[in-house]
């Protein structure tokens, strides 16, 4: 990762054709590609494979190519822990992006973040993630920016008296979705039927749902990954209730439909990306990930897709040295000032309000978009 | 809304009870805790997953197909695995852990063959129509459940007490040496318990993935424990005692998530068993020493 003049690194590229180039900027992606949050995973992982693809077309980074190493940390925090540690002192990266999920980035953060390591998630909802210190940053818009916005649209909607709900209560993703939820719920002056949990891998949720279902609420606010809460809507029409679902991020998945098909009809769900979104930066991601993965992009690439033009244009105004700590540090002091127009729209970061007092990192500073879901789809919702 | 978790609750406990019911079964007759018996569970979901999906065969086909498969597999374990260990007179821990191993390898080829997320019945499959009964919403599917699980209950139990099969069953439950020397094929029953009892749990694998529409390689793994409470409380080998266990475990486990709180399931379900094996350390049915079966 030396800095060299453009013509010696053209040079030293051909040289070393095929080798790994020592102009390349070597950034970690750690994401889960296999287990239960590979749906999410893969898709980062495919948005940032997009988004270095463009950078490097267009002659990198200030004549730098980019090169990403990407891992599996499969979701665990154990994993996550080992995949960061390879990441940071073997393959010697600039910074890294991910985990997945918030448990792992809480097992893991520490570790770049005491290394003096740039780690940046951009999936990671949970309350407290850039309290690890100033390393972390985020561009995943927050639960308690979205989760107001989602249900108080919702109550409007259907003009909702109460609701009930219910979470898992041993994920740090779905427990802290509920706390916001229930600071909103609170701050909203929604009363609560009745408060149910599950564990993670809990398939049953009959007793939980029938207890619901005797509270008679208006709808049922549901923090809850997309698995089980498709399983949970399915299970909730079978036993008879008709009260719409309220959700949080973990809806933002097309497999919620997939398997819950319509029992989710009335569904809100806040969202940081829409790909309906007419913003040219944003066609021009869908129409680039469908011509390149033959898919549907979803909300997890578009912020991984966003992160790595984020990083980029921090990097612009980097001079790197090829000291890897001297540069990690100069990457740390540069990437709170970037601003995108991207996918998610205008981007921009905000320091973190840490609980304890001490310095933060870095958390997204971005509107939500709310959607109702409709015909199995998420319709972006009109007020009118 | 007590009718309806009474439901809920009879649902899971009758699907509990069939599970245990092959455990107990093997346990009785060879004297072994096959802890493959949670994998083979899991191998008659998929089993029956594949055949609806892949054959485009009917519920009850592929049901019947996920049964013969499975059992053809606990033949298999006790042909290839437990045999040999018995014809060398292996101390009792040998082949408990061999099921493990079996357990693990079954559980990774089904990560392989069908990967990691969760999997589901194609929702035309499923048996459609619900109806309300005083307030209590029934599936037919539950009904199904229910029904079956306790017709092969009671299959099962007037087999072992009016046939001769039955008979001999029970005789090698009491002393395999004593059964063999009266002439009964002990090594053929053997094989003929291993079957049944993997069919058994291979029937509730595919129960379950109906019930609750998720089929993983780990399903297993949680209904494993819950089949080893149920036997232990229902008094290791006896039939009986895996019935009542099993619908004892379900209702607990509603109730308590009903009336007490959701997190408390588990908990209060084997806080309970914990407390019965204390009044009763051989179980509801069971009888220290004297008999299995």
């Amino acid at each position: 990762m030396r800095f060299m003049p453009k013509s010696i690194a053209l040079i030293s590229a051909l040289a070393c054709a095929g080798v790994a180039q020592a102009a390349d900027i070597k950034i970690g992606i750690a994401e889960a590609l296999t287990g239960g949050a590979a749906q999410y995973g893969v898709a980062i992982r495919n948005g940032f494979q997009l988004a270095a693809d463009e950078i490097n077309a267009k002659g990198g980074i200030n004549g730098n190519k980019i090169a990403l190493v990407i891992e599996d940390e499969q979701a665990k925090k154990e994993e996550g822990i080992n995949v960061f540690k390879k990441l940071i002192f073997q393959d010697k990266v600039l910074m890294i992006f991910g985990p997945t999920l918030s448990n792992s980035f809480f097992a893991a953060g520490p570790v770049a973040n005491a290394a003096k390591t740039v780690v940046f998630g951009t999936s990671v909802t949970a309350n407290g993630i850039t309290d690890i210190g100033p390393y972390t940053f985020r561009n995943s818009v927050m639960e308690s920016d979205v989760l107001p916005i989602t249900v108080a649209t919702a109550t409007k909607h259907y003009k909702l008296q109460k609701v009930a709900v219910i979470y898992g209560n041993d994920d740090a993703f779905t427990k802290s979705g509920y706390d916001v939820f229930k600071k909103v719920l609170e701050e909203q002056k929604l009363p609560v039927t009745t408060t149910e949990t599950y564990v993670k891998g809990d398939v049953d949720f009959k007793a939980q749902l029938t207890k619901i279902k005797g509270s008679n609420p208006d709808a049922i606010v549901c923090s809850c990954l997309a698995e089980e809460a498709a399983n949970i809507m399915l299970q909730a029409r079978g036993l008879g209730i008709k009260a719409p679902f309220i959700g949080g991020n973990g809806f933002n998945s097309p497999k919620l439909f997939e398997i819950s098909k319509l029992a989710g009809e009335g569904t809100f769900v806040g969202s940081p990306w829409s790909n309906t979104n007419p913003a040219p930066a944003n066609k021009a991601f869908v129409a680039a990930y469908q011509q390149k993965f033959g898919s549907e992009p979803n909300q997890f690439a578009a912020q991984g897709y966003d992160a790595l033009h984020i990083a980029a244009a921090a990097l612009k105004d980097v001079k790197l040295s090829g000291d890897i700590a001297a540069d990690r540090e100069a990457l740390k002091n540069a990437l709170p000032k970037a601003t995108i127009n991207g996918a998610t729209g205008p981007f921009k970061f905000r320091p973190a309000q840490t609980k304890t007092g001490k310095p933060g990192g870095w958390d997204a500073d971005q509107k939500p978009f709310i959607y109702i879901v409709k015909g199995g789809k998420f319709t972006l919702y009109d007020s009118k | 809304m007590l009718e309806q978790q009474l439901l809920n609750a009879l649902t899971l406990g009758s699907v509990y009870a069939l599970f245990a019911l092959g455990f107990t079964l093997v346990f009785g007759v060879l004297a072994v805790i096959n802890l493959s018996h949670g994998a083979i569970f899991m191998v008659g979901s998929y089993a029956a997953l594949w055949l609806v999906s892949h054959l485009d065969a009917p519920l009850w086909l592929a049901m019947l197909g996920a049964m013969l498969l499975s059992g053809t597999l606990g033949l298999l374990v006790d042909v290839l695995i437990l045999k040999p260990l018995r014809a060398r007179n292996a101390p009792h821990l040998t082949p408990m852990i061999a099921t493990i191993g079996v357990g693990i390898m079954l559980t990774s080829a089904a990560q392989g063959m069908f990967g990691a997320e969760v999997l589901r019945f194609p929702e035309e499959t499923l048996p459609a129509g619900e109806f309300i009964v005083g307030g209590v919403h029934v599936r037919a599917l539950e009904i199904a459940i229910v029904a079956i699980a306790f017709i092969l209950m009671a299959v099962l139990f007037t087999a072992l007490k009016r046939t001769q099969l039955g008979r001999a069953l029970r005789a090698i439950a009491e002393s395999p040496k004593a059964a063999s020397l009266l002439g009964i094929n002990v090594e053929g029953l053997f094989h003929v318990t291993s079957f049944v009892a993997a069919a058994l749990g291979g029937i509730a694998g595919v129960l379950i993935g109906l019930d609750f529409n998720a089929i993983t390689p780990q399903m297993g793994q949680p209904m494993l424990h819950k089949g080893l409470a149920v036997i232990i409380l229902g008094g290791m080998g006896d039939i009986r005692g895996a019935l009542i266990g099993g619908l004892f475990l379900g209702f607990a486990e509603v109730i308590s998530k009903a009336y007490l709180s959701s997190q408390m399931g588990d908990a209060v379900a084997f806080g309970l068993l914990f407390l019965i094996l204390l009044v009763r350390p051989s179980g509801l049915f069971g009888r220290v020493l004297e008999r299995k079966a």
